[in-house]
């Protein structure tokens, strides 16, 4: 009895210290193998270190010992949910090293692409954010929209995710001749659709309390922590590759660059549903209008870059993504270097996070769409 | 006063919201026929998929057992993982001369990347990509596949 009396006593003076807990490698919504380490008191998260490395596929280092066409079919693999805009990077770093023009229709044609891609990543992410937030209906509504596009993928690109559908000088091949009518067919139903997302998630009362003024992020953080895409945006961070650095088509479309600078959760969130918008009115202007012509200038059966270092960046659905190739006049590149978008934006959910209980990390983690092997590439 | 206002405003609010998201719902149970998904593996027999869909390397033949291939290995240079060997052999043709042949076109399905980067550099069109995306087996060696069948040969006419 005295023992019990003692154990009662000591349970007043128990120091509720903070302490470590691993979320992940196997975290169901981690969306992937991402360990973080959380530093919590009680249900409070004090500090969140990520740790990377775990589907680490050295991607960069094989990228030295092939040649520039093969490298296209890795990228595919970084962030598949932005493979034609990964593709494009490389495709468009090598032709601006050797000053190859493309015709105006690979030009639309990819723009096109970029911008279907960046429609079906959203709609995965609009699925999952909600799936994380435990409506599971999210998920299959978003995934039966995203269905058309990768079907539009697989009828022109022979393939539904690693498509590799760049090469060095234009296309793989030339578009389907059913392409414009079926991209036609899915803006006409999508854009009935997209109103439900809002009725769906965005204007759920559940949803918008576990969001809102939810993981504030500030503009000099989304600055100096290198955020970019929706959600350095969502800071105020204007850093749209396609407006301030315009690439294939899109000096020729009309489109806003979406910012607000309210930084929390449901401001990301809502750049995302914004950005569909302005990629279906990209979309629209480009698909009647695609010229005639080749769809590849014809290149050399053995690609060799000139000496040098050629950088060129695009704007993935996730956000600024960069290559970095150093030639030595070979077939293949000296030292290859992607600067991924995944990785910046995972390193700023501290700032975010801190303070916050750890069933919010799960919906500050969704709001800035990570891409597992686009951070580990 | 207000306060309860408030309270009863808010709950009143929150339960329209659920019901706009479930009047959507809802509208999806009674259209069932708006379904997307495929009943696979019971339409098997009716599913097509694209003509460009990239399902695994394959080696067409004629009626007559002749192919394509002239055995020059460039598919094998140009692919990124080494999934495809070439095995050439030397064949005295009719004319006397001594002429580089297919002997085997090994083609490691479990490999591939399904880059359609070989069916693109092939110079003679002898490799395609194939529709068929079935390819589970028991055995990985299994995946292993020789394209050229046994016995056949390069087609008339054509040239390197
Ligand atoms: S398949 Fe084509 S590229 Fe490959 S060895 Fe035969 S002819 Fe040459
Ligand atoms: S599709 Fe790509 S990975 Fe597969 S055999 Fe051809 S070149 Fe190699």
């Amino acid at each position: 009895m005295s023992e019990l009396k003692e154990i009662i006593i000591s349970s007043d003076k128990i120091h509720t210290d903070q302490y470590l807990v691993n979320m992940g490698p196997q975290h169901p919504s981690t969306h992937g193998v991402l360990r973080l380490l959380v530093q919590l008191e009680g249900e409070i998260v004090h500090h969140i270190q990520p740790h990377v490395g775990y589907i680490h596929s050295g991607i960069e280092k094989m990228c030295e010992a092939i040649s520039y066409p093969q490298i296209i079919h890795l990228t595919d693999r970084m962030d598949y949910l932005s493979a034609h805009m990964n593709n494009e990077a490389v495709a468009l770093c090598v032709e601006n090293a050797l000053q190859v023009e493309v015709p105006d229709r690979v030009k639309y044609i990819r723009t096109i692409m970029d911008e279907l891609s960046r429609l079906a990543s959203h709609q995965l992410w609009w699925c999952v954010m909600g799936m994380d937030l435990g409506a599971l209906t999210t998920f299959f509504y978003g995934l039966r929209d995203r269905e058309h596009i990768l079907d539009i993928f697989e009828e022109t690109c022979g393939a539904r995710l690693t498509v590799n559908y760049n090469v060095p000088g234009g296309l793989m091949f030339d578009i389907h001749p059913n392409f414009q009518k079926r991209v036609k067919d899915f803006l006409k139903e999508f854009k009935k659709k997209l109103p439900e997302y809002d009725q769906l998630l965005s204007d759920n009362v559940i949803f918008r309390e576990r969001t809102n003024n939810i993981g504030y992020l500030s503009l000099e953080d989304a600055i100096s922590w290198g955020v970019t895409g929706p959600s350095g945006r969502g800071s105020g961070f204007s850093c749209d590759v396609r407006k301030h650095e315009p690439y294939s088509a899109y000096p020729l479309v009309q489109f806003q660059e979406k910012l607000d600078t309210k930084g929390d959760s449901f401001t990301r969130y809502k750049l995302r549903i914004d950005e569909m918008w302005e990629s279906i009115r990209i979309i629209e202007q480009l698909i009647d209008n695609i010229p005639e012509g080749d769809y590849a200038v014809k290149m050399k059966g053995v690609i060799k870059l000139p000496e040098g270092e050629f950088y060129q960046r695009v704007e993935t659905a996730r956000g600024e993504f960069g290559v970095y190739i150093i030639s030595d006049g070979k077939k293949n590149p000296y030292r290859v270097k992607f600067r991924s978008p995944g990785f910046s934006n995972l390193f700023a959910l501290n700032k975010m996070a801190a303070g916050h209980k750890i069933a919010d990390l799960v919906a500050i983690m969704s709001t800035l769409d990570l891409v597992i092997p686009d951070i580990d590439r | 006063m207000n306060a309860i206002f408030e309270y009863f405003g808010t709950i009143f609010k929150g339960v329209k919201t659920l019901l706009t998201g479930m009047k959507i719902t809802g509208k999806y149970v009674f259209t069932p026929w708006k379904h997307v998904t495929q009943q696979y593996p019971e339409n098997r027999e009716t599913l097509k998929m694209f003509d460009r869909y990239r399902g695994e390397v394959i080696m067409p033949h004629n009626e007559n057992n002749e192919h394509l291939c002239t055995g020059c290995g460039i598919c094998e240079l140009n692919c990124p993982n080494g999934s495809i060997e070439i095995i050439s052999k030397m064949v005295v043709s009719e004319d006397g001369k001594k002429k580089r042949a297919i002997d085997q076109h090994i083609y490691h399905l479990g490999m591939c990347t399904f880059c359609n980067l070989c069916v693109k550099a092939c110079p003679t069109g002898a490799i395609v990509m194939g529709q068929n995306f079935e390819h589970a087996v028991w055995d990985r060696s299994k995946l292993t596949k020789v394209l050229n069948q046994p016995g056949s040969k390069i087609a008339q006419g054509v040239k390197e």
